[in-house]
């Protein structure tokens, strides 16, 4: 069923503390689970809810982002009318890079103006997670809130960055805190803001002519009190995944079935440029357990408790532990991995050792030889 | 519309009788292979990697998934605003229209098609058979020998020669002699099924063929055998390659054990000649703690936590604990519980075993197959194929 809702993934200075991982690429291209993108998973969600058309406003280093995303047929977004739009930032030079993400919406208010729906969801592409955004607009509408985030509760705690909000008995949010802060809750903000998309080009009219331009801090924590702002509380997987430590735990994690079956298949299925890579291979001496195997892998050593992403070799002898090794890395014989990070075409020659910690994985950069 | 120098005429219309359960709901060139794979992308892949960008794809007999999977050619990058992938099944004239009668029958119902794009050349493959080959030389070849026609011929031991169509040929290569299924082969030249021609002298052979009564209309067997009596230029192209015909549940079997070996004669990690497909899209595969895996294929979404020895698993399969799977292909999809054993074995799409069955043995002399969707209770046993 199509909704009465467009989706923005607002990539205009995302938190990110990804260190080597985004050295060239944007937070939304950062791959993960060993065959996706962070960006896959919220785009995934918006287009099995039955959102027709997404844009993605895209900020820095999106060169890695234009070539995932393509026309968007991997996600059934290459439309005649609606689908896909990849929005460049809007600049006349650049010193408007450092301008928040306000005055970006506000130059591309035609891509809002001219749609028909009557709702927006504008969110981030760093969170984990598999969302129904039908149920998220039936509570919006339901409870008559002027906006609707989305929120999980994490009593546990979370290693990413991410905003906490106070939720009072009636669901209402009544304090709101950037990461940094000290506000003491369990609840966490996943940046999915449901709103209607009239509010919303009244809050970005109104707030850049009152000289704010940050859409989140100066639209929507500034007016708390004003606006009606309903939380809507996620019951599945989530992972704020904007730095290292969490980067490290939440990949870790998908090798727990109940969470693998929940983020790839519940409520759909995550999607994801296609790139048509063979089964893999595990060769006789091979010895693979407790970990997740992309295709066109070719295995002849041993992997444990870790993440191998399409086109991995791993040769006789080497070993693979605890680690995670991107697209087409390379584990020559007799070479170990321990604690690792290996960013995309790595090759580690023949009897080489790399170890990391659990709390600080050694990150070897793309196309690194070592 | 632009020229096209070649288009590929893909016959798909198989009914693949002998793969038994296998077939029963989907044409042979729809039937699983390789893990990922069905058999009709390997020469829609070698057609695009010999840039054929023309296609039409003949399809007749149970054609729903088939047509599902082709789409409008996307996996293929064949869905292009000219030429590009047509399925083209029988359709019905002002004066009523037939079924395909034979392989040639099934292009001269689509001389039509053809002409509209008016090639210089017409390549006939069929969607039956597992290899890769790149058309483009073969049609050098053709050019070079100011052929009518060129067929591509495989080596194959004297033992199997009289189940092929067997050519004989001079030192130039020039076919002499064609017999099918010969019962004393005087060569051991096997026919691919792999026809270059030119347009102008395969459009009068089939227009001649079709007038003729008696003719059974097939390529093989009528518009081969005649060219050769009236003295036309037939030569044979020598592939020295894989190349399989899977039609039988014994060598849809080997053909998918080939693949197991550390350097199998067919390669499919080939980022030169990758082999298109719709994607399943389902994500990495889970190897749990108990998992141990060799010699094997295991594709994406699989969950394995039992053993798995020289077998290929397609998308989506999934081993339970104390499990083994043994010299066994498990279809997309397919299931089985705890504490089985499945040996020499392919469970087909969908299926479910129940925990603690036995399917296939060493001792047997057939595969054992369990049928697309169904379900096998838990402790029960099953030797061999069941009579279809």
């Amino acid at each position: 069923m199509k909704l009465s809702m467009m989706g923005v993934i607002n990539l205009i200075h995302e938190a990110d503390e990804m260190e080597a991982l985004t050295a060239n690429r944007c937070l939304a291209t950062v791959p993960f689970g060993g065959r996706y993108r962070l960006i896959d998973f919220v785009l995934s969600s918006m287009v099995n809810s039955g959102i027709p058309r997404v844009a993605v406003f895209a900020h820095r280093k999106f060169r890695s982002l234009m070539d995932h995303l393509g026309s968007g047929s991997n996600w059934d977004l290459h439309r005649k009318q609606s689908g896909l739009f990849v929005i460049p930032p809007s600049m006349e030079d650049q010193t408007d890079f450092g301008k928040g993400d306000l005055y970006h919406f506000y130059r591309n208010r035609d891509y809002f103006a001219r749609s028909t729906v009557d709702y927006v969801v504008i969110a981030r592409s760093h969170m984990v997670c598999n969302v129904d955004f039908a149920k998220v607009l039936e509570q919006h509408r339901e409870t008559g809130a002027d906006v609707t985030v989305v929120c999980k509760n994490s009593p546990e705690g979370m290693p990413g960055l991410a905003r906490k909000a106070k939720v009072n008995g009636a669901g209402r949010i009544v304090e709101m805190q950037d990461h940094f802060g000290r506000l003491d809750s369990d609840i966490v903000s996943m940046e999915m803001y449901v709103l209607n998309k009239e509010l919303l080009l009244d809050l970005v009219d109104t707030s850049l002519a009152q000289g704010r331009d940050h859409f989140v801090r100066h639209s929507i924590l500034s007016r708390l009190e004003q606006l009606q702002v309903h939380a809507y509380m996620h019951e599945g997987v989530l992972g704020v995944v904007n730095n290292i430590a969490a980067y490290y735990r939440h990949s870790m994690e998908l090798l727990q079935p109940d969470i693998w079956r929940e983020l790839f298949f519940k409520p759909g299925s995550i999607y994801t440029k296609v790139k048509d890579e063979p089964p893999t291979h595990y060769r006789s001496g091979a010895d693979v357990s407790h970990s997740l195997i992309a295709n066109g892998c070719d295995i002849e050593g041993t992997v444990t408790n870790s993440i191998l992403f399409r086109g991995v070799k791993v040769a006789k002898g080497a070993v693979v532990r605890n680690s995670i090794v991107m697209q087409n890395g390379v584990v020559g014989e007799n070479g170990s991995l321990e604690n690792c990070i290996l960013d995309k075409e790595v090759e580690i020659r023949p009897m080489q050792q790399l170890k990391g910690s659990i709390e600080m994985p050694f990150i070897a950069l793309k196309r690194k030889v070592i | 519309m632009r020229k096209n120098e070649c288009i590929a005429m893909l016959l798909a219309g198989g009914e693949g009788r002998r793969l038994g359960v296998l077939t029963k709901d989907l044409a042979k060139p729809a039937v699983h292979f390789g893990g990922k794979y069905r058999i009709i992308d390997f020469t829609l892949s070698n057609c695009v990697h010999s840039g054929i960008e023309t296609v039409g794809v003949l399809t007749q007999y149970q054609p729903l998934v088939l047509t599902q999977h082709l789409g409008i050619g996307t996996p293929w990058g064949l869905d292009r605003r000219e030429g590009g992938m047509h399925v083209l099944p029988p359709y019905v004239r002002q004066k009523g229209g037939t079924w395909y009668k034979g392989t040639a029958n099934a292009i001269y119902q689509n001389l039509g098609f053809i002409e509209r794009y008016d090639p210089e050349y017409v390549l006939i493959i069929s969607g039956d058979h597992i290899y890769k080959m790149n058309y483009d030389l073969l049609l050098e070849a053709h050019k070079k020998n100011k052929a009518d026609a060129t067929i591509a011929v495989i080596s194959v031991p004297w033992a199997d020669a009289s189940r092929f169509g067997i050519l004989s040929v001079d030192e130039e290569g020039r076919v002499v002699e064609f017999a099918e299924k010969p019962k004393k082969p005087t060569s051991n030249l096997a026919s691919m099924g792999v026809y270059m021609f030119n347009w102008k002298v395969l459009k009068e052979a089939l227009v001649r063929d079709e007038s003729d009564r008696q003719s059974s209309n097939d390529f093989g067997k009528d518009i081969i055998p005649t060219l050769l009596g009236d003295g036309a230029r037939l030569f044979s192209y020598q592939f020295n390659d894989y190349w399989k015909d899977v039609g039988t549940i014994d060598s849809l079997w080997e053909a998918n054990m080939d693949l197991l070996e550390d350097q199998p004669s067919l390669q499919l990690n080939d980022r030169s000649w990758r082999i298109f497909s719709a994607s399943p899209n389902q994500p990495a595969q889970y190897v749990a703690p108990t998992a141990k895996i060799q010699g094997s294929l295991v594709n994406e979404g699989c969950v394995v936590e039992g053993q798995v020895n020289r077998s290929v698993l397609f998308y989506g399969a999934r081993v339970g604990e104390g499990s083994v799977v043994e010299d066994s292909i498990l279809m997309p999809g397919a299931s089985i519980g705890r504490d089985c054993r499945i040996i020499r074995a392919i469970v087909g799409e969908g299926a479910v075993v129940g925990d603690g069955c036995r399917v296939g043995s060493l001792e047997a002399e057939d595969i054992a197959v369990v049928g697309s969707g169904e379900t096998i209770r838990p402790e029960a046993e099953l030797k061999e194929a069941e009579p279809v």
